[in-house]
């Protein structure tokens, strides 16, 4: 199982590794990229702590090989800030204590993002369905949809 | 013990940008596995439910399978086709609705945007919760392989639990749904604890066909309550043609829960599917025909 190179880009930058066929792209993440705000949890699909955006899209990078990643853009939670400042949903979460513990956090946020992106004033339902792929143990969810309400306010206005 | 496989076991992995070099590497007749979005085959490798491929061939390189089309009126979903893209295609929510109304209820975005309507109906479990769907809108399914390709009507597709008439060096690049009359209706019912976050424990696919008080089409398609998705033929016949009254609908949907085998897990027990199934049934049938 030799190792193939792959070129892509993570977080707006240009990357080339070598990397196993059977990585996923969670691993390559964390362990080669040392990106570990992405998190590992059920690490089969169920509960979105390892949500990444691939080309924009939402998706479980527990379930995509890291060769995947071979020529697409690739945006984790540590690439969401611009300069030195937080993105505008992040500031949602701290401001709304949208977190108890924070393991799903990263996952939560990166789904919001991907919301946000395409439809800047969701409903309360697009709100509950487009997060309906992350599990939280703790809060209860309440912050959580609350951070994202704010967060559409600030973004698509009220 | 249990043992809690996290990794991936061991593979090669190749990506064709041609259909000649897929069926190249499938007539070779290594150990190989195809797939698409991964949603399926990624866990059960991981979990070790299936012996590794020796080669893993993802199907992402062959960009001309990825389209959701209307030609002369029939529907054709490429095999590349994401469940989201077909969940939200206007084509397949204005006349085919009731496979849109299914492929909302597969899982979350995350699952929904890698994972392909082709790839639900191939891993070919019991609770796809397409299936019904297309079994009720008689879809058919293109399959191609090195040397030919053959169509199969999805009723003749599913041949057990994981199980499909498949052959090792084919692959299914295309889903076919004819016309159907633009006064037909769809219901897919999901029962589920979680909604769609969870696999259904029963699906209940009915499309209806009315014509001055008479059912003049009536299709109802089961999924999670037999070896394979299944169709109430028996309750379909004893509707076709009659008048619609409630105590006809009542009896069709007994009929249907008899046609069902369902088994006890840890969603369900048997009969609580077997009841189900007669009230999904008859629910989606007072439903599209308004009686009562
Ligand atoms: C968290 C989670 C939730 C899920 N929820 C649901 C749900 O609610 N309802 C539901 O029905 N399913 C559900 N699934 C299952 C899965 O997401 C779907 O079945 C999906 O449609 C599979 O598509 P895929 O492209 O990812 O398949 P893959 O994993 O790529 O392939 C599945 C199988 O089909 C074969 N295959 C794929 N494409 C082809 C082809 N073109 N020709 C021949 N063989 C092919 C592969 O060899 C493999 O055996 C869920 C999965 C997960 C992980
Ligand atoms: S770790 Fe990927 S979905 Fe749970
Ligand atoms: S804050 Fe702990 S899992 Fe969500």
């Amino acid at each position: 199982m030799e190792k193939k190179e792959i070129r892509f880009k993570i977080n707006g930058e240009d990357t080339v590794i070598s990397i196993k066929p059977n990585k996923t792209l969670l691993e390559m993440i964390r362990e080669d990229l040392k990106l570990t705000g992405t998190k590992e949890a059920c690490d089969h699909g169920e509960c979105g702590a390892c949500t990444v955006l691939i080309n924009g899209v939402p998706v479980n990078s527990c379930l995509v090989l890291a060769m995947e990643a071979h020529g697409k853009e690739i945006l984790t939670i540590e690439g969401l800030k611009q300069d030195d400042r937080l993105d505008p949903i992040q500031e949602a979460f701290i401001q709304n204590t949208g977190m108890q513990c924070g393991f799903c956090t990263p996952g939560m946020i990166m789904s919001t993002k991907a919301l946000l992106n395409r439809n800047p004033k969701p409903n309360d339902d697009e709100i509950k369905e487009a997060i309906a792929g992350n599990l939280c143990r703790c809060t209860g969810y309440t912050k959580i949809f609350e951070s994202i309400k704010d967060a559409s306010s600030k973004i698509g206005g009220k | 013990m249990v043992i809690f496989y996290r990794r991936l076991p061991k593979f090669e992995y190749i990506k064709p940008e041609s259909q000649n070099m897929l069926f190249e590497i499938l007539s070779d007749n290594k150990n190989c596995s195809v797939y698409a979005g991964g949603t399926d085959l990624i866990p059960k490798l991981k979990k070790r439910l299936i012996k590794p491929p020796d080669v893993l061939i993802d199907l992402k390189g062959l960009n001309e399978l990825d389209y959701i089309k209307i030609e002369g009126g029939t529907l054709k979903i490429g095999a590349l086709s994401t469940i989201y893209s077909v969940a939200t295609s206007k084509i397949v929510i204005e006349k085919f609705n009731i496979l849109s109304q299914a492929a909302k209820s597969i899982a979350a975005f995350q699952i929904q945007n890698r994972g392909t309507i082709v790839g639900n109906i191939c891993n070919a479990v019991p609770s796809a919760d397409s299936a019904p769907a297309l079994l009720v809108l008689n879809a058919k399914l293109n399959i191609k392989k090195k040397d030919g390709s053959r169509k199969v009507n999805i009723d003749e597709f599913f041949i057990g639990p994981n199980k499909t008439v498949l052959d090792k060096d084919e692959i299914v690049t295309e889903v076919e749904i004819s016309e159907v009359p633009s006064s037909f209706k769809g219901i897919y019912y999901k029962l589920s604890t979680r909604g769609k976050m969870d696999l259904a424990t029963v699906g209940v696919a009915v499309l209806l066909g009315s014509d001055n008080g008479r059912f003049s089409d009536i299709r109802i398609g089961l999924g999670a309550v037999a070896p394979t998705p299944i169709r109430a033929k028996r309750a379909e016949e004893l509707l076709k043609g009659e008048k619609i009254n409630k105590e006809l609908i009542n009896n069709a949907a007994r009929i249907a829960s008899d046609e069902s085998s369902p088994i006890d897990d840890h969603r369900a027990s048997a009969t609580y599917r077997k009841i189900m199934v007669e009230t999904l049934v008859k629910r989606a049938i007072c439903r599209l025909t308004e009686v009562g």
